[in-house]
Formats: structure tokens, sequence, C-alpha cells
């Protein structure tokens, strides 16, 4: 088995893409309590966001070098604007409604987003071709990374390095961790809470956004369909992890990520399982890795106990 | 003269349920004013109303001679109001000194936070001695003392302190009382609400005593305290 390493290698990329879209499902759930349905696709217009750049706004040839920076500020904008927007006109008016209200919310928006994408983007119908890094792959020792995957490799950790940084050591870090464990008083503190909740939403957005570039450069393609599946992985991920908990996120990312590689690559190999190994039960196999999660450790690998919110 | 803070007819509901039917009092520089009464009498909806928590349907709200009602909860703090909630409300996962760093969240004189948490330390010992710790391992009078050691670190004129004693053991209670009378011999202006009559009375310069919402009884702590009818309903006298 010496693909052993290479198969784990896939699976930690696979994975930092889950986490970095799972931040946002993660951080809002953490302040307002809601499940952002419609965050695969920020995700989603985060990618075509950055395909607007490269293919309508630069001249025709630019360099991948130059290009790559200016194509993750136009996923970012994007996908903050549209994030941003959701929270002003949708989600807030609905904060004191019941539960579902906003959930059913975030659906409606999510069916909205990839309907608008598909309808006016040009030639969005089916799937379009996104710009590769030029260069060949990649080999460490007998581990071969793909050319599109070394922007995941770089991007994930300063991601993560810098959320940690943001969250633990500026004032408005702390001012969300004080949201999210008492709003009310957060407010008795001066915290401005619907600021706080206003820079959930544009975070998450921004995540995404660097995730949607990465699933671009990783697969050469997008979709206006692409934030679905995704967008219930990288769900998958924050529960994993224990929902609420940003480190939780990008390990229960990793955790999934590598399963499903895992899974897909050696389950064939039991005997009587030759059926399950294929690249269509991958998602199955991260599906029952949530239910074992959900059963056994409800609060997810770095979750909190429920009760220590009350 | 006017009064810091001044309270005019205020009523507020929770949907058609008025919980506040109209109360009228005021707190002075320097003194100290309890609202007492049994549960659902209205004191916790009136302190929530004054921080902003809770929007009043009626009435006027006047501190340091500025209107409160139409001030969001987040920024009444920065005019001087602090509020130490009932049921102490502390950030269970940070710690003791993140604690106390948020309550001066609005501030940015650095050398005077420090300063304010080691007076916090000196006030509370035992909170200096866990300061890396996490709130929510601290027992419930040491909880109390972190709720009103963080309200004291936005440099408040008025001090609001929701049902201190709630909760306590007897022993952790004086202790709590006794910070209070420190405070208040430092010259803090306090309006203390209080299920413990006997205790918010000998502290206080005026008390209010509240029913379903409204005040039926105000006299000076002393007077209250020796009042037949207060020492029948609130001290457990027959």
């Amino acid at each position: 088995m010496n693909e052993l390493p290479q198969q784990l290698v896939n699976g930690l990329l696979l994975g930092s893409m889950y986490g970095l879209v799972a931040i946002g499902y993660t951080m809002v759930y953490g302040i307002v309590q809601l499940i952002n349905f419609a965050h695969g696709e920020i995700f989603m217009t985060g990618a075509f966001g950055a395909l607007t750049i490269y293919v309508y706004v630069l001249p025709d040839g630019t360099s991948m070098w130059i290009a790559l920076p200016l194509m993750l500020i136009g996923a970012a904008l994007v996908a903050t604007t549209i994030a941003v927007g959701a929270e002003r006109f949708a989600y807030r008016p609905l904060r004191n409604a019941p539960r579902l209200a906003p959930l059913i919310t975030a659906i409606g928006l999510s069916l909205a987003l990839q309907q608008a994408v598909w309808a006016w983007y040009p030639e969005a119908k089916s799937a379009r071709t996104f710009p590769e890094i030029p260069g060949g792959p990649f080999e460490i020792g007998n581990v071969t990374i793909q050319t599109g995957d070394i922007f995941l490799l770089i991007a994930a950790p300063i991601s993560m390095a810098f959320l940690a940084y943001f969250v633990m050591k500026t004032r408005t870090g702390r001012g969300m961790q004080a949201t999210a464990q008492d709003p009310d008083t957060a407010k008795l503190m001066g915290i401005n809470t619907d600021r706080i909740i206003v820079v959930a939403f544009a975070l998450g957005a921004i995540f995404a956004a660097v995730g949607g570039v990465a699933y671009g450069l990783k697969y050469g393609q997008i979709d206006f369909r692409m934030g679905f599946i995704l967008g219930l992985k990288a769900f998958t991920a924050a529960v994993l992890g224990g929902i609420g908990n940003i480190y939780g996120a990008m390990i229960g990312g990793v955790v999934l990520g590598i399963a499903e590689t895992l899974a897909t690559a050696y389950i064939a190999d039991i005997p009587g399982m030759d059926k399950f190994g294929s690249q269509s039960w991958a998602d199955v196999w991260a599906f029952v890795l949530l239910i074992l999660v959900l059963l056994f450790r409800p609060q997810g690998l770095l979750g909190e106990r429920v009760a220590d919110r009350a | 003269m006017t009064a810091l803070l001044e309270v005019e007819d205020l009523r507020v509901a929770y949907g058609k349920i008025e919980a506040v039917k109209g109360i009228s009092f005021k707190v002075d520089a320097g003194e100290v004013v309890t609202l007492i009464g049994t549960n659902g009498a209205g004191k916790t909806t009136t302190l929530r109303t004054l921080s902003g928590l809770l929007k009043p349907v009626g009435g006027q709200i006047k501190f340091n001679g500025k209107s409160l009602k139409k001030i969001p909860a987040h920024n009444i703090v920065s005019l001087g109001l602090a509020h130490s909630p009932e049921g102490r409300h502390i950030f269970p996962r940070m710690t003791i000194e993140d604690n106390l760093r948020l309550g001066a969240f609005l501030r940015n004189d650095k050398p005077g936070i420090e300063k304010d948490i080691q007076r916090a330390y000196d006030l509370f010992p035992i909170l200096g001695e866990r300061r890396k710790q996490a709130a929510g391992t601290l027992s419930g009078g040491e909880q109390q003392m972190l709720a009103m050691g963080r309200a004291l670190m936005s440099q408040p004129k008025l001090l609001m302190l929701d049902e201190p004693s709630m909760g306590l053991s007897p022993i952790m209670m004086q202790k709590i009382m006794a910070t209070i009378a420190e405070l208040k011999s430092q010259g803090t202006t306090i309006l203390l609400v209080e299920q413990n009559a006997q205790a918010a009375l000998s502290l206080a310069d005026h008390g209010h005593v509240m029913e379903i919402g409204k005040i039926v009884l105000s006299g000076t702590g002393q007077d209250l305290l020796h009042d037949e009818s207060v020492r029948k309903a609130y001290l457990g006298e027959d």
C-alpha cells in the first residue's frame, strides 16, 4: 500500500477545501444559530466572481500570477456582497421569527442564487472552464501534487492562521466571541452585535470565495450547481468538528476529506465490497461518517456540550 | 441640582402584558438606591430597559440630562451606565481576565485598563488568583464578583446590580454586600435590585418597594427597614 501517503495528501487537500467553506457555516451558526444553507451558493458565486475577472475584465493572456490575486479579490467582493446583502435583507428581518422561517429563507435563497447564475451568467447553463495555473505537477517523494492543488496547499493554512489571529487578538474578534457566548450581555459591554453579525457573514463569505477559487483551480471547471453538494459536505464538516467552533470546522473538513478519499480508495479491496469503492459512493461514505459522529459524539469532535449555553 | 438618573412614568410591556406600569424614581450622584420586591414585580425589567435591552412603551429615562429612549443598548454603556445582569451572565468560555477586558471593550486607555484590572483583583483577590481560568469554572459567588468587577471596568457613573446575592451561600452573600458597601464608601453611585430586602435596605440611601409593575412605597433605606408593612411582607415578620 505505498499509495497511502498519496491518498492521505489527496484527502488533506480535499478536506482543506471543505474546511474553508465550513468556517462560514460554523461562524454564522455560532453567532445567530442559523444554518445558512445558501452558504454553498456564496462559495459558487465567489468562483464565478473570479471567473468574471479573468474572462471579462483582464486582457486575454494575462499571466496567472498577476490574474490570481485579482481573481481572489473579485471572488471575495462578489461573495461578500451577496452574503452581507442576504443578512441585511433576508435574515435580519427574521431575527426574532421562529427558527424555521430563516432556515426556509436560506434554502429559498440557495435555489434563487443557483437559478440566477444559470439564467443570467453568460454560457453558464453548462460548466464553464476555469483558468489553470501553468506548470507541471510536483513530486515530493512518491507523492504527486497537482498544480491546481498548490493554491489550496498555500491558501488554506494562511486563511486559518488569519482567522485564528482575527478571532483571538483583534477587538472585533473578541466582540465576536462574546456575542457567540451571550449576545445580550455582549451589548451590555458596548458591543454592537448587529455589526458583529455582518462581520461574521462577510468573513465566512471571504473564506468561501477562497474555497471557490480553489475548487475552480482543482477541477478546471465551475458550474451553477457546484455549491450544492460541496455546501452539504462543508456543513457536514462543520457539524463533524463541532458546530460553532472555527478550529472544529477546519479539522472536521480535513477528517471528512481524508475519510472520503480513503473510503473511495480502499473499500473496494474488502472482499464483497467491490461495488462500493467507486467515486459515486464517496458522498455516501461522507454522510455515513456524519451519522456515526452524530450517534456517538453529537457535539462534534471539538464541540462544547450544549448545556453550557444555558 | 438634577439627578444622575431620572425615570418618569416608565412603562414596559412584553407583547400585550405590561410588566412595568408607570414607575418614577431618581438616583442622585453618590447615593445607593434600591428596588426591592418579590419575583415578577418588574425590577429586572426596569434595569433591562434602563440599559437598552428592552424598549419602553412609554415614559421618560434621563441619564445625566440626556434621554436614553432612542439610544441602542451598545451605546448606553459608553454614557456611563453599567449593568451587572441578573444571573451574572459572565462569558463562561473566556478567562477571568478576558471577561474583565470585555468590560472595558470601549476604552482605549491601555494603562488605565491595566490599572482597573488590578483594582478589580484588589477588590476580589480570588479573581486575581484565578485570572487565567475559564470563568465558567468559578463558583456562583465568584462569578458574581466577576460580573461586578466586569461592570466596573467601564468606569461607570452609575452601576446597576441585579440580584447580586441570588443563589449565594450566606457567607458569600455577606461578602458581596460588604463589597457593595465598600464601593459606596468610595463614592460609586449604585442602583441595586434585590430580593434580600434586609441587606439592601441597610445599605441604601433610598429604597422603593415594587409590586406587580408599580412602586407602592418609597422612602429612605432606614425608614423602609423600620416600616411595618415592609417588615411583614419582605422581612418575614408576623
